[in-house]
């Protein structure tokens, strides 16, 4: 409701605060949320993605990338009998989570050089690895592992394998729906949203969105990774004294 | 079904599971006089928990066990405190290098099969031993021995340097050995996430020929320290010790303790140490199914930060 409740107030504010804004700016964008706090119970969540153009008719693309992060993709061999790690591959800073919506299939709403220059779709984002002593991997172990690294990804929901849909209104208006599950990564996201008309981008916006932890469980996890040797102490300390009350308790 | 996250292992756990495994763990240990460390960190894994948080919080675990234990032992005066000491300083040592050796084996994406396999070398070997050493009393109708067989001073420890007196142990030997001894459990303890106990014992009887009355004492003694020195290391450098997991594992190893203890006395020591054989070995069976099953998926994804 509360959402619903912000893209009238939001609409109402664009049709009376006068043209000024969208006519200077070809797109303009906006999300229900920016904050997606994930507490003990986090199942998922939504995130209304909403905004105007002006009134040429085009197409809106929307691309979501969640935080950079070093992921490394291990392939297990079985070596006399049993299944060892073997090959490595490091992919540096790519997204952890990525989403793309749109009004249209892809490759009819934009041409491929913009999608490669943009990195719109997930065939066109770049995803360069190396092997562990950081030299490129040949082209087959390229290719082999990062497919490894999509299919692994899709599993998880982190890089959604269907094209989300952008619903327009009379050439203005448009909306998108970004799907975050319960194991979204925690950073900085942001909403990328492209205005394209005849295959040319002609306006864009980019949203920043954040994705955070809070509650008991991300204190813990904060006080253990940033303040890692008080963590320690505090947990020994308690096992001490534990272990201590229960001598006395139970004195045999 | 009370749902906990635990926020290391990044897990959604039902806490009831985790109170009875600490229970259990604790019940095996209170029956048959044993740390435990060595079936609590399999059953973890089984549980879902990465080996690695399975092997951080164990060892933080153990302290609680251990501090409990030595309580008993220093009342009657059964630790052997010099002892104790060169042991916990060799053990200290050893952890050290064992957790850098995790840490390099986790940045080579090599140390959970190393956990497992780790787990699989030593408890096929003592599950083994134990199966055949209780089984061929129980057939020779000849009562388990528990007595020593008395220090057997080899020819070569006796040329070792630094030579110092036990007077509790009634020992005048090379500190190298000792030593030597606490530095090879000590990177076990790392690794594996146990005590060290049931390496420990035998070869303060063996290898040191000490007395046994005062040999559980010192062993339980330079546990704690070993123990506490690796969870402060694992703590801060491989991020892996899960203070809600060791919490619930506590609670449940100081209930079911109490209740094994008071079990062992009904059952005769032959048996428990059949029970206790047979227990292992099938820990052991789970851990090798698991190594030599086809993976679902041959790749795997890790963030590294």
């Amino acid at each position: 409701m509360a959402r619903i409740g912000a893209l009238i107030v939001w609409i109402a504010l664009l049709f009376l605060g006068g043209d000024g804004a969208t006519a200077a700016r070809p797109v303009v964008a906006d999300l229900s949320n920016h904050l997606v706090a994930i507490t003990t119970g986090f199942s998922g969540t939504h995130v209304l993605v909403f905004g105007a153009t002006d009134d040429r008719k085009g197409d809106i693309v929307m691309v979501v990338r969640g935080p950079r992060e070093t992921h490394v993709v291990r392939e297990k061999v079985r070596l006399a009998g049993i299944w060892v790690n073997r090959e490595a591959a490091i992919f540096p800073a790519i997204p952890a989570f990525y989403a793309v919506a749109a009004t249209g299939p892809l490759n009819t709403v934009v041409p491929s050089e913009i999608r490669k220059r943009h990195g719109i779709g997930i065939e066109s984002l770049p995803l360069a690895a190396t092997d562990s002593a950081h030299k490129s991997l040949r082209e087959d172990d390229a290719r082999k592992f990062r497919a490894a690294l999509i299919d692994l990804k899709q599993q998880a929901g982190l890089y959604p394998e269907a094209l989300g849909v952008v619903t327009t209104l009379e050439n203005r208006l448009f909306r998108a729906e970004l799907d975050l599950p319960a194991t979204v990564p925690v950073g900085s996201y942001t909403v990328e949203v492209y205005f394209v008309q005849d295959g040319a981008v002609v306006g864009a916006e980019i949203t920043p969105l954040f994705v955070s932890k809070t509650g008991f469980s991300a204190d813990v996890y904060d006080f253990a990774m940033y303040n890692a040797a008080k963590y320690a102490l505090a947990t020994i300390l308690f096992a001490v004294f534990a272990g201590w009350a229960v001598a006395l308790v139970f004195r045999r | 079904m009370i749902q906990v996250y635990l926020p290391i292992a990044e897990l959604s756990v039902d806490a009831t599971v985790i109170v009875g495994l600490g229970a259990l763990v604790g019940f095996t240990s209170g029956l048959f006089g044993v740390g435990g460390g060595f079936l609590l960190t399999p059953l973890l894994i089984f549980l879902g928990i990465s080996p690695s948080v399975a092997v951080g919080s164990g060892t933080n675990q153990i302290i609680a066990s251990s501090v409990s234990g030595v309580v008993a032992h220093f009342r009657r005066g059964n630790v052997d405190m010099r002892m104790g000491f060169v042991l916990l300083v060799g053990g200290i040592l050893g952890s050290g290098l064992g957790v850098l050796l995790f840490n390099l084996l986790k940045s080579l994406g090599q140390i959970d099969l190393t956990i497992r396999l780790a787990y699989v070398v030593f408890l096929s070997s003592v599950g083994g031993l134990m199966l055949v050493e209780s089984l061929g009393s129980l057939i020779r109708k000849v009562p388990a021995s528990s007595a020593p067989r008395g220090p057997e001073n080899f020819a070569w420890a006796a040329r070792l340097p630094w030579l110092m007196r036990f007077p509790k142990s009634g020992l005048y030997i090379s500190a190298v050995l000792p030593l030597g001894m606490g530095m090879v459990v000590g990177i076990l303890v790392a690794i594996m996430g146990v005590g060290g106990g049931f390496i420990m014992v035998p070869a303060m009887i063996y290898l040191l020929g000490m007395p046994t009355q005062v040999v559980i004492g010192t062993s339980l003694f330079q546990i704690i320290f070993v123990t506490i020195a690796t969870t402060f290391m694992q703590a801060t450098l491989n991020h892996n010790v899960d203070a809600v997991l060791t919490l619930l594992l506590i609670a449940g190893g100081i209930i079911g303790a109490q209740w094994g203890a008071r079990a062992g006395a009904k059952i005769g020591g032959r048996n428990l140490r059949i029970l206790l054989a047979l227990l292992v070995l099938a820990v052991c069976s789970g851990l090798i199914s698991e190594l030599v099953t086809t993976p679902k998926d041959p790749y795997s994804v890790v963030i590294e930060r």
